[in-house]
């Protein structure tokens, strides 16, 4: 515990633990001292000088080394003939500051009249007016009538594209270094900075492409000026038009708690769209960052053209139908639900197979969810706690693309003194911030997680280790290969977790999922298939949330053969395409539901828009269905669904929404009046969600697990292997257009460059393989990082690599 | 995708020697960035975007780390002008010895602006700050790309022959 | 005159490593490294009153004292930046007496137990820093810099690091991050480089001239050393004379030598026959001392010493002695002034970045005669604004020169002013 540190601002005794910075002791006490430079995420730089306060510290006898009291006994204060800043000095022991001394506020207000020497003043343009802190500043202390002339004024380009996600407006930018600091110092990824120096200080980005990194759009949050503003955003919509909804990012595993505005207009006939995503604070997840791919992406097929619907007749009719087929089928039905279904939805749909003894699958790729329903993450776990003792182990993941957020959050933690511990078969981005790298040859994954344990000092940093998470992926992986991978690390987490720390916080297996809520559904008893072609011939299927059609020809082709297809999603799809019945879902933006991320805790989302008409929530497409089938299931509101749900899934005693919602007080502050402190970043109002209670008392067993014999390969073949990109072509995805660049960057057949030349190959030029008898075009792109004799196939791209798989590659006659 | 692949070798290929002694200094890369960045001045007379991608390669550094410091620095061009730069100094002291007419007669017999470049590509006048040659102006120095010299107690008649010189040394290596 | 730094003057082949041998170079060195404890030497530097030269004239020996050793490896860092106008002096140190002044530096690494030194010199010193890295050479041939030293565990490296044309590098702080291949600009303070300085390891930043006096003061003692300057200001300093005096130059000369002697003695008076107007003692951030002849005798007799100068209104600072005569107007001035810390500024910090932006807007206005006398007291009440508000020294040094100008010249500004 540190020590505590009693003083005085502007009269107001205040108490802190040693090394806190004047300016967040004051935050505290609810005094706002402005600040730009200043952000409660980073490091203090003093830059700016917007803080200056005034400071008074007890005046200390040389002799005899006692404070010098004033006649009454109060200790004697001494004042500097500076003015400080707030945002670099830690407190003392009896100080005294004052931000509101005559003194204290010329010294901000001529801060502000300085900086504006060089700002225009196009505040009624500028998208960040209205939520300014400099426009505010500048109106509460009344620098309004300018003494610079105007003409002489300082000016600077507009538009800048620092990449093709955000712009610089460069004579709006006040240098305080927010956005480069971020960028080196929290997102690791150095790619924008200043160039010249005094006055003509700018900022740029020299990485190809530019402002490259999956981070840039929280640069825009952080920025207290409008200088950076997202290429999607500029023009938007006018701060004050913005109406907010809390919701949870549904991209990734991570589950980001977003904010949508939203405002009505008059291209969807004065109904509400989403303008913006923008992070909203949640210490314990995303604390006050999201990815690009959140931002960009995670709403915007909201408005596709693609949506489906149908109106209400046409609706009723086709449930009705339909459910007469599963009223039919009976045990003979095949459920096969996908991953970005709501807790809610799943539970309504295993409800729905109970009743009719039919089989549910989970659609996924990825095996090995059972051990993380056993061994997953332990209630109270955060991992923005992790740090020296503990240790994080990573296998076949690549988090920088997979979960943006957990590279983020492990690079802090290894920050902290955590030994990260990186095990893939090829480089990924978090192997620079981590303590031990280990590279296996693909297929190797099971067999270098057995003998980690074995290892000198990293088998030491395992054993020895606090608090113990691993996390595991698919990188190369099919179902079966991460089934044994899966198994493998929780034999691994069992050997290290006999000493009954496994129901303390941070130590358990977190499973790098794809979607945002398979954890929930596993909790539910949900598994993948497999074989799937073979479960769905001839029986009724009903497809929720999945497209197996269009991810693989072989199921397209059982599909063909089942006896009906009912498929529900919200977009159009191969699957929908070809389905005797199609009912169409709304999107989790029109509606409320909760997911529980791969770290097992369940978060709320809330609907930011009315739902399309024509479209229902999946929970209750599914209960009328089910009505049809005679059965009665909660299809009212997912509140409802929910309080069943925690009474019957074992997993989920004592959720509520009402649990979900509780707030507790998180630091720093953000997101109130004073813009300046934290940015444009959302205050949490609505709760930080609730981690599932740990199983893991229950007994560790110990299995075996399969082990698939390596490929062999002939000379003229290599090895392919499926792995995941941030930016895929992925049904949700496509819909955002801002992201076809970054898509397109990474849709090839990746081959280290010796190999692309031994096959006579080079960057971006057009080659074939062939998979299962079909053969696709591809274009090639070269990776030194990636071993020779692999080929790399980014998943959701167009080519079907389930498992890894021997194949040849062929360049494509011109 | 990494473009690893296509970043140039010039400076490693060129100068293995200097770009290992320049290694050799310092106990952390990242130090070696100015001397690597002379060295890529003295190969094209300005720092090229290849060359801050090929040292930020060398660095471990992004290249937008690299460019930083080019940009800070005023000794480091980010554009091509001529071989020989002469940078007057027009500083106070300078100044109060004529650095500024100094600069503008020779700007004339020179004939080009402070700032532009001889038709022939061969000399850019520069105004620049205090060089500390206070007590011998006017003075220049001529900068030609990492090398420096200083000519000080200048009259623009002696600059001039220096300015022919220079044509003369150049047209001699080109044959 | 004993020359203690400017040897060359009296020995000109004192550049030749044999020569400087012969006349008991290298002697110093030895005797430190030999016979005494590196607490002596910081002893014996604290006794002797040695003040920094690169401006601030801070006691050598209790800077050095602040070095924490707990932590280690030390380094130091010899600021060869020289980069304020009017100041030329380490430039014919380095030049013409530069194994006096690597034996310094080399001595300062043994007293506070570094082994390894570094020079930063400005970019524009080029000749400078290949020449110095041969006479390195030469001494890690004769044996003074290397392991082993005279035979002792002792190692001592120096290396020269070239700037590339920035005044900010000569803060100190920015100094270190240049070396550490960052953009020059300055680090917040605490904590200090004397705890946390190059690689973030404890470090003792000095000026050319600091250091070059160390070989004397070791083989002399502090009392030796005393019999230059003054009480508080003791020893020689260069005194780097510019501007309108008929023999601009530098002048090595005792602390507390009068204005009058060095300009009218040594520099020959001013030149072309005008009179004597303003000077500025301490380079472009000099407060402007007034000369008239009221007040003509009061400054010609001042000593030039770290107490004297501020009896009138003005600094020693690195004794950058810029006189300028009656054919010179101070609107004049601080626009040539004020164009240099705007050129120079890092733009780290808002007042000093955007303060002298505007301010030589203002004084480019006032100066081509467009302004009014509203612009002047905009213009000092901007230098006002600024000072003592910005992250490093050189915000303030920008405003002395303006504030001193328009207090102590009124008649230059309104003459300027349209009415
Ligand atoms: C803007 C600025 C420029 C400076 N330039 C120099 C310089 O060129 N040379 C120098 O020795 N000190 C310079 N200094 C002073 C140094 O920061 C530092 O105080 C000095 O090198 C310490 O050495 P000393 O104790 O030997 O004087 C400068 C300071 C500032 C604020
Ligand atoms: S005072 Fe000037 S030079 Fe110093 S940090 Fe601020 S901007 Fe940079
Ligand atoms: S200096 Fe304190 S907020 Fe910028």
């Amino acid at each position: 515990m540190a020590k505590l540190i009693n003083l005085h601002i502007n009269g107001t005794p205040v108490t802190v633990s040693e090394g806190t910075l004047v300016v967040d002791a004051a935050k505290k006490v609810g005094i706002d001292i402005p600040v730009f430079c200043y952000h409660p995420k980073m490091e203090p730089v003093g830059m700016c000088r917007q803080c200056l306060v005034e400071i008074g510290r007890p005046m200390i006898d040389r002799a005899s080394g006692q404070p010098v009291l004033n006649e009454d006994g109060t200790p004697k204060l001494q004042f500097g003939p500076k003015l400080e800043t707030s945002c670099t000095t830690p407190v003392a022991e009896g100080m005294a500051v004052l931000t509101e001394t005559a003194k204290a506020q010329a010294g901000q207000k001529e801060i502000i009249e300085l900086l504006l020497t060089s700002h225009p003043l196009d505040c009624p343009v500028c998208d960040k007016g209205g939520e300014c802190p400099l426009q505010n500043l500048t109106m509460e202390h009344g620098v309004s009538e300018s003494r610079f002339t105007f003409a002489e004024k300082h000016h600077g380009e507009k538009h800048v594209p620092l990449g093709d996600l955000i712009l610089l407006d460069r004579e709006r930018c006040i240098q305080c270094a927010r956005c480069i600091r971020f960028q080196d110092k929290i997102a690791g990824e150095p790619v924008l900075s200043f160039y010249q120096r005094g006055r003509n200080t700018d900022i740029v980005s020299y990485s190809d492409p530019g402002f490259d990194s999956v981070f840039s759009g929280n640069t825009s949050d952080i920025c207290p000026v409008g200088a950076l503003t997202t290429v999607e955003f500029r023009f938007g919509a006018r701060a004050w038009e913005l109406k907010q909804a809390a919701s949870i990012c549904s991209q990734c595993p991570v589950g980001c708690n977003v904010t949508f505005n939203v405002r009505r207009e008059a291209s969807t006939g004065g109904g509400y769209v989403i303008k913006r995503a923008m992070p909203r604070q949640n210490e314990q997840v995303n604390e006050i960052w999201m990815c690009d791919k959140g931002r960009f992406a995670g709403y915007q097929y909201t408005e596709s053209a693609s949506r489906l619907k149908l109106d209400p007749a046409e609706l009723d009719s086709t449930l009705r139908l339909a459910a007469a087929k599963l009223a039919v089928a009976q045990a003979e039905t095949v459920i096969l639900a996908g991953g970005r279904l709501a807790n809610e939805d799943f539970f309504t749909l295993k409800q729905l197979a109970a009743a009719l003894g039919a089989k549910t699958y989970l659609y996924s790729n990825m095996g090995g969810g059972e051990q993380t329903t056993t061994y997953g993450l332990s209630a109270g776990s955060n991992l923005g706690h992790l740090g020296k003792g503990d240790t994080v182990l990573v296998v076949a993941a690549d988090l920088y693309n997979e979960a943006p957020l957990w590279h983020l959050r492990l690079k802090a933690a290894a920050e902290r003194g955590a030994t990260v511990i990186v095990a893939a078969a090829r480089a990924t981005k978090l192997d620079e911030f981590s303590q031990f790298v280990i590279r296996y040859a693909y297929g190797d994954e099971v067999e270098t997680v057995k003998t980690l344990a074995d290892k000198e000092k990293i088998g030491d940093a395992i054993k020895n280790s606090k608090n113990l998470v691993i996390f595991y992926g698919s990188d190369g992986l099919g179902l079966a290969g991460t089934a044994a991978l899966a198994e493998t690390c929780a034999n691994l987490f069992a050997s290290v977790a006999v000493d009954g720390r496994t129901a303390t916080p941070n130590n358990g297996l977190v499973g790098v999922w794809s979607t945002p809520n398979r954890q929930g559904a596993l909790e539910m008893g949900f598994a993948p298939c497999t074989n799937l072609a073979a479960e769905i011939a001839g029986k009724t299927v009903y497809v929720v949330a999945a497209d197996p059609a269009g991810d693989d020809p072989a199921l397209a082709e059982a599909l063909k053969t089942a006896k009906t297809v009912i498929a529900q999603d919200i977009l159009e799809t191969t699957t929908t395409r070809l389905a005797e019945f199609t009912l169409p879902a709304a999107a989790y933006t029109e509606r409320e539901g909760t997911y529980t991320n791969a770290e097992r805790r369940v978060q709320r989302f809330y609907p930011a828009v009315p739902a399309h008409p024509g479209t229902k929530p999946d929970f209750a497409l599914t209960a009328a269905l089910a009505k049809g089938c005679g059965l009665e299931l909660e299809g009212r509101s997912p509140l409802l669904v929910m309080n069943k749900l925690a009474l019957s899934e074992s997993a989920f005693r004592g959720i509520s929404y009402a649990s979900l919602s509780e707030m507790v007080e998180q630091w720093p502050i953000i997101g109130r009046g004073d813009l300046y402190y934290g940015g444009t970043s959302y205050e949490n109002k609505l709760g930080l969600g609730q981690v599932l209670e740990s199983k893991l008392s229950s007994g560790l067993a110990q299995s075996q697990p399969t082990i698939h014999a390596g490929l062999r390969m002939r000379e003229d073949e290599l090895l392919a292997v499926p792995v995941t990109k941030l930016y895929d072509n992925g049904i949700t995805l496509t819909p955002a257009k801002l992201l076809q660049a970054h898509i397109q960057r990474f849709n090839g057949l990746i081959l280290n460059p010796a190999t692309a030349l031994k096959l006579g190959l080079e960057n971006g030029a057009q080659a074939t393989v062939s998979l299962n008898g079909v053969t696709y075009p591809a274009k090639v792109l070269v990776d030194a990082s990636i071993s020779t004799g692999v080929v790399l196939i980014p998943r959701s791209m167009g080519i079907p690599l389930l498992e890894p798989t021997a194949v040849t590659i062929l360049a494509q006659e011109a | 995708m990494s473009s690893v692949d296509n970043i140039p070798n010039l400076l490693r290929d060129k100068y293995p020697e200097e770009v290992q002694a320049i290694f050799a200094k310092y106990p952390i890369k990242r130090s070696a960035v100015m001397p690597l960045l002379y060295l890529a001045q003295r190969e094209a007379g300005y720092i090229t975007k290849e060359s801050m991608a090929e040292i930020a390669t060398l660095l471990e550094l992004d290249t937008t780390e690299v460019a930083a410091i080019v940009g800070f620095y005023s000794m480091y061009h980010d554009e091509k002008a001529g071989k020989y730069r002469i940078q007057v100094c027009t500083d106070i002291s300078c100044a109060l010895r004529g650095a500024d007419k100094f600069l503008e007669h020779l700007c004339q017999n020179i004939g080009i602006k402070v700032g532009e470049t001889t038709p022939d590509g061969l000399v850019t006048i520069e105004e620049v700050k205090c060089l500390a040659g206070c007590d011998k102006a006017p003075m220049f120095q001529l900068q030609d790309g990492d090398q420096v010299s200083y000519h000080e107690n200048m009259t623009v008649d002696k600059t001039m022959e220096l300015v022919e010189a220079l044509k003369k040394a150049n047209l001699e290596v080109k044959e | 005159m004993t020359h203690i730094l400017f040897r060359h003057r009296d020995i000109p082949d004192i550049k030749n490593i044999a020569v400087y041998q012969q006349h008991a170079g290298f002697a110093a060195l030895k005797k430190a490294v030999t016979s005494l404890q590196p607490k002596q030497i910081v002893d014996e530097v604290k006794a002797s009153g040695l003040r920094g030269r690169g401006g601030a004239g801070f006691p050598t020996g209790v800077k050095w004292s602040f070095l924490p050793d707990t932590i280690w490896p030390h380094y130091v860092v010899c600021n060869a930046d020289e980069s304020e106008p009017g100041t030329f002096k380490d430039r014919e140190i380095m030049e013409s007496n530069p194994y006096q002044f690597l034996e310094g530096v080399a001595i300062a690494c043994f007293a506070v137990g570094a082994s390894e030194g570094y020079i930063y010199l400005r970019g524009e010193f080029y000749p400078i820093a290949r020449h110095l890295d041969a006479c390195i050479a030469e001494m890690e041939k004769a044996g003074y810099l290397g392991d082993n030293l005279f035979g002792t565990q002792v190692s001592i490296r120096i290396k020269t690091h070239l700037g590339a044309g920035a005044y900010i590098c000569g803060e100190e702080t920015a100094l270190l991050e240049s070396i550490e291949g960052k953009r020059g600009q300055p680090r917040l303070r605490p904590p200090f480089p004397a705890v946390v300085g190059l690689y973030g390891k404890p470090t003792v930043i000095n000026n050319v001239e600091t250091l070059s006096n160390l070989p004397y003061i070791v083989e002399h003692g502090a009392a030796g050393y005393r019999q230059f300057g003054s009480e508080k200001s003791p020893g020689t300093k260069i005194f780097s004379l510019s501007g309108n005096v008929n023999k601009p130059g530098n002048y090595e000369l005792p602390l507390g030598t009068t204005f009058r002697e060095l300009i009218f003695t040594h520099g020959g008076g001013i030149s072309d026959g005008h009179s004597l107007r303003a000077i500025m003692p301490a380079g472009a951030s000099s407060s402007i001392i007034r000369v008239d002849e009221e007040t003509f005798d009061k400054v010609m007799d001042t000593p030039m010493d770290y107490e004297n100068v501020q009896n009138v209104g003005s600094l020693l600072g690195s004794a950058s002695v810029i006189v300028i005569d009656d054919t010179h107007t101070m609107d004049w001035v601080i626009n040539k002034t004020i164009e240099f810390f705007k050129h120079e500024s890092c733009g780290k910090c808002t007042p000093c970045r955007d303060g002298n932006y505007w301010m030589l807007q203002l004084t480019e206005r006032i100066h081509a005669g467009h302004a009014s006398a509203g612009d002047v007291k905009l213009l000092d009440s901007v230098a006002a604004q600024m000072y003592g508000k910005c992250l490093c020294a050189l915000g303030d040094f920008s405003t002395m020169a303006v504030r001193t100008a328009i207090e102590r010249f009124p008649e230059d500004f309104e003459k300027k002013v349209k009415a």
